[in-house]
């Protein structure tokens, strides 16, 4: 129950912070880091030597022909594009996909169970199995950054 | 720029192929009942456009929902809580348990034992889309289950000639 604990005081302490700066976005701020928080303690436990996430790693990942999964999805760009900044188009079902960038879509990454749900999904379509902790930390760094 | 002249063949073929149909194309026709459930919505449009439940029978729908772990290829679980509230929505409002015209129009060609999954392998609906490969082929379609590619108020049930 600690982790747990600590992690929503952590976040209600963000989502102060957050509101003095940018009030418009503030609880997306929070509910996007206690995400990531959640992604590090879980990284660190499978690898002790952890040593945080890296936006370069995540756009490695974001761009790699992987080819491992659905044949229509050999990497994430197959449906979200080469910019992450841009609408994407879903590439089995030709549903438009709204920017996978923050900047351009600032409730991305803020509501754990579709972020574990996209996860799951996309992982397996892409790159045939699941993404481990350390990936999906580095993919969403990558994201805010964008 | 070969978009425009692609789509005004469609619509010509569209238009041809319901002039060739011998009733003349009323407005109710071409409207099915809207999903109303928001969670049905939420869910069931996160990948693909959220289907009208009348174009499949509600054993179809009670397969579908068995089978989310393998949703054409794709794993679509969602909690046993969702799945269960989507079922009953689905299920409820099937095309043989709550008929528009639309949905009857379907129902007629599912036989008394069959539990179609594809609501694009539907006689009725093949007859509506019988079109040239490039037509398919435009970037935006991708496939034949994108309604929204060219029925741009498929999500308010309405299947209109656009």
């Amino acid at each position: 129950m600690t982790p747990a604990r600590s992690l929503t005081l952590a976040a209600l302490l963000a989502t102060g912070l957050a509101a003095s700066i940018a009030p418009a976005h503030a609880g997306d701020a929070a509910d996007r880091q206690a995400i990531l928080d959640g992604l590090a303690a879980e990284a660190r436990a499978a690898d002790p030597a952890f040593a945080g996430f890296a936006a370069d790693r995540g756009e490695t990942l974001f761009r790699t022909q992987w080819a491992g999964g659905d044949d229509r999805t050999p990497a994430c760009t197959a449906c979200h594009t080469e910019n992450p900044r841009a609408m994407g188009r879903n590439a089995k079902t030709g549903r438009p996909i709204e920017p996978v960038a923050v900047s351009a879509k600032p409730d991305r990454f803020t509501d754990p169970d579709e972020v574990a749900k996209q996860f799951r999904r996309d992982c397996e379509a892409v790159l045939g199995r699941h993404c481990t902790a350390q990936e999906k930390g580095d993919y969403i760094t990558f994201m805010m950054g964008q | 720029m070969m978009t425009p002249m692609i789509r005004a063949t469609a619509a010509s073929l569209l238009l041809a192929g319901s002039m060739a149909v011998a009733a003349p194309a009323l407005a109710e026709d071409d409207w099915i009942p809207p999903v109303t459930d928001a969670l049905t919505q939420t869910e069931c449009g996160d990948c693909h456009m959220a289907f009208q439940p009348g174009f499949l029978p509600a054993r179809s729908w009670d397969a579908m929902m068995d089978g989310l772990a393998d949703h054409f290829g794709d794993d679509a679980t969602l909690s046993p809580a969702d799945t269960a509230h989507i079922r009953a929505y689905l299920t409820a409002n099937a095309g043989d348990v709550r008929g528009s015209e639309l949905a009857r129009d379907y129902m007629r060609w599912v036989r008394p034992d069959g539990v179609p999954l594809r609501i694009t392998e539907n006689p009725a609906f093949l007859r509506e889309h019988d079109f040239r490969p490039e037509v398919w082929d435009r970037p935006e379609v991708v496939t034949p289950s994108n309604c929204l590619a060219c029925h741009r108020d498929a999500e308010r049930g309405s299947y209109e000639d656009d």
